[in-house]
């Protein structure tokens, strides 16, 4: 753990999460709670972005990583707020809602990360 | 404002112990182990903590978006867990990457019930003492 990527890690997750929540404020103002809008197209982007770092990786300068990928989307994606959202779904009695979130998080988001890596790569 | 704060705050300290967690937790054999067990832990505690948080008298409100969303939003990850499955994939690992996307898939909404439940009992026991303010 150099001081340097300390540093770095610090300052993504520092606009990381706040983008996470101005998004997912935003989202919620346009389409309501019925659905977990926000996280869904956070944790796409974030993994399509990702996706695109992770292919870079070694074509880029070495502190780009551990402020972009590491920092910021690490923390500007989320895996906690992606199961609280699903079992908030369940609790609903909205299983239909909670398996399509579930299951096209996942499968979007693998796909967005190929799909970077791809581009990048 | 003051949200962007704390959530500002909590996304350093998360962002941070995910990485050093990272660098103490072994990959075995290229598994990536470190995010799993970042992703399960932060599922059992936010569905504890965001539930507890429910009575904003026990979770203030900015105590709830500096470590709920903030803190446990940034530890956790859901782009690492999507690119560290395409990697399995990409090397031939198909066991290794259904085991870790199942893993960390049902792991986490199991755990994410886990919590909630935990929460929802703890609510109950410590609602008839009065909630204290964290």
């Amino acid at each position: 753990m150099s001081p340097n990527v300390v540093l770095l890690v610090a300052a993504g997750g520092m606009i990381g999460a706040p983008a996470r929540y101005l998004l997912g404020k935003w989202a919620l103002s346009v389409f309501g709670t019925r659905f977990p809008w926000g996280t869904w197209i956070i944790n796409l982007s974030g993994s399509l972005l990702l996706g695109v770092l992770t292919g870079l990786r070694h074509e880029m300068p070495e502190w780009v990583y551990p402020l972009l990928g590491t920092g910021f989307a690490g923390a500007y994606t989320t895996f906690s707020t992606f199961g609280y959202e699903t079992v908030t779904l369940l609790h609903q009695n909205r299983r239909t809602a909670a398996v399509i979130y579930a299951a096209s998080s996942a499968l979007l988001g693998l796909t967005a990360a190929a799909v970077g890596m791809t581009l990048a790569g | 404002m003051k949200d962007i704060v704390y959530v500002a705050l909590g996304g350093i300290c998360g962002a941070l112990l995910r990485y050093a967690l990272s660098t103490v937790i072994p990959q075995i054999d290229g598994f990536p182990l470190p995010t799993l067990l970042i992703n399960l832990s932060g599922c059992l505690f936010l569905g504890l903590f965001f539930t507890l948080a429910l009575d904003p008298k026990r979770i203030s409100s900015a105590v709830r978006i500096g470590i709920g969303t903030g803190l446990t939003g940034a530890f956790t990850t859901f782009s690492t867990f999507s690119v560290e499955t395409i990697w399995l994939l990409e090397n031939d690992r198909i066991a290794a990457a259904l085991l870790y996307a199942g893993a960390s898939l049902v792991g986490g909404i199991a755990l994410s019930i886990l919590g909630v439940w935990l929460g929802g009992i703890w609510r109950e026991r410590s609602g008839s003492k009065g909630g204290q303010v964290l």
